[in-house]
């Protein structure tokens, strides 16, 4: 059986495969809308969330199946005391695919190792988040149709940023990409993604300070949120978390085909007079995240 | 002090003096019937002092595990009292509940029932991390 809990579980071909079938519904919205008729999707959020459960949900509405599920382990019997495991034996009984996202990381592994339906991790703590990278994925083919020959600026915080581990994983399969990687000395890429991917795999990135120095190279400029959640000492969080702030003034020299994107939630990282932008991907990143969510559980469930 | 040569079995040789009685434990060596012989402080050449484990009459012991404890060991394989094979363990590709992982975030901190298992990632510089959370995991060898 198919789970998705990381997103080294695809090959290129299958990431290819799902953003082809994503831009097939984009296009063809009506001859998916019965694809999942009968079909049950178990939405299991320990903790709160909203883009991503609400994608889920509308992508399996528009697929013509139904929900079920939890949206925060309260309202679950986890607050009894029960164990993902438990919980995902009774779930799969239930519905024919699953989908969950714990504060804790491999929850989703633990759980696709006792369902009896595919399982898809909608984020694990600090860990994966495989179906946030699709999103970018989609989005960088469908705003600059292709994924090779870019220069990626990554901005903001990536050392706690598991969307930009990911996201450089994942282009790192592809040709000719190069990175920027904007941060403040604190906030860097943790080594192992310089040593085990970029280095690895030969990739050119530079690492800066300095945001408008490196604008006008690049391709796209997939801005992060610093995220409270991810520290453990409140004082770093507030010295850091006002580090890159995009607006109209930074954008002047970038490139007049700049795909600006963020994974979302903002708070005050991309000014909201960027929003009107041409270059401003960032809300129509979220709708493609539905798309692609909907071609996963179908090539999940099997279904063509 | 005497032990017999074993015929058909293995002689787990050259373990660090004092180490032998947590590899019998390792091994879960308590649950055979048949003989074991643990000899410590035997003399060695390279060493000055080293343990040896017997093992007789038992040809399906895992001896994965001894890879990971410590790399120097040297097993010998016997049959009809000849060694057959003799050759340093390798990293195990995989070890169940051996070390814990200690990573607070995840998901083995909170559910007790989960088995601890590491994986191999890099042989070269024997990094093993667990299976769930992917964080290195220490090393606890000898």
């Amino acid at each position: 059986m198919k789970h998705l809990i990381d997103i080294k579980d695809l090959s290129t071909d299958e990431i290819n495969h799902l953003i082809v079938v994503a831009q097939d519904i984009i296009k063809n919205k009506e001859r998916y809308s019965k694809k999942c008729e009968g079909k049950k999707i178990a939405t299991l959020f320990y903790e709160p969330s909203t883009r991503t459960r609400l994608s889920f949900e509308a992508a399996m509405y528009e697929l013509g199946g139904n929900v079920l599920g939890f949206s925060s382990s309260s309202s679950s019997s986890v607050s009894k005391g029960e164990s993902v495991s438990d919980t995902v034996k009774v779930i799969s009984g239930y519905a024919d695919i699953i989908v969950i996202r714990h504060p804790k990381e491999g929850a989703p592994l633990v759980a696709s190792m006792k369902s009896d339906v595919p399982v898809i991790n909608a984020g694990d703590g600090g860990h994966n988040h495989p179906t946030q990278t699709l999103t970018e994925l989609l989005t960088i083919q469908c705003e600059k149709h292709r994924l090779t020959d870019l220069t990626i600026g990554i901005c903001g915080d990536l050392k706690f940023g598991r969307t930009v581990h990911s996201l450089i994983a994942a282009m790192a399969r592809y040709k000719n990409i190069k990175f920027v990687l904007i941060s403040p000395k604190e906030l860097e890429i943790p080594d192992y993604i310089r040593k085990d991917i970029l280095e690895k795999n030969n990739i050119e990135y530079y690492e800066t300070n300095n945001l408008e120095k490196f604008m006008p190279n690049l391709d796209i400029l997939y801005m992060t949120r610093v995220q409270r959640e991810r520290f453990f000492n409140e004082e770093d969080y507030i010295r850091l978390k006002d580090s890159y702030i995009l607006d109209k003034t930074k954008l002047e020299n970038a490139k007049d085909d700049l795909c600006i994107m963020h994974p979302l939630p903002r708070v005050n990282e991309i000014s909201v007079e960027v929003d009107d932008d041409e270059r401003a991907c960032y809300f129509k990143q979220a709708k493609y995240g539905k798309y692609i969510r909907m071609a996963l559980i179908l090539d999940l469930l099997g279904i063509k | 002090m005497n032990i017999d040569s074993i015929e058909n079995g293995y002689v787990i040789d050259h373990i660090k003096a004092g180490k032998s009685f947590e590899i019998y434990n390792y091994l879960n060596l308590d649950k055979l019937d048949t003989s074991v012989a643990i000899i410590k402080n035997a003399r060695s050449n390279k060493a000055n002092k080293k343990d040896i484990i017997k093992i007789s009459d038992n040809m399906n012991i895992n001896l994965e595990i001894l890879g990971y404890l410590d790399k120097n060991i040297t097993i010998n394989k016997i049959e009809n009292g000849k060694i057959i094979e003799k050759y340093h363990p390798d990293l195990p590709e995989k070890l169940v509940n051996i070390i814990k992982c200690k990573n607070p975030r995840c998901i083995t901190s909170i559910e007790q029932e989960l088995p601890h298992i590491c994986e191999l990632t890099d042989k070269e510089n024997a990094v093993y991390r667990c299976k769930y959370c992917e964080e290195k995991v220490q090393r606890e060898g000898f």
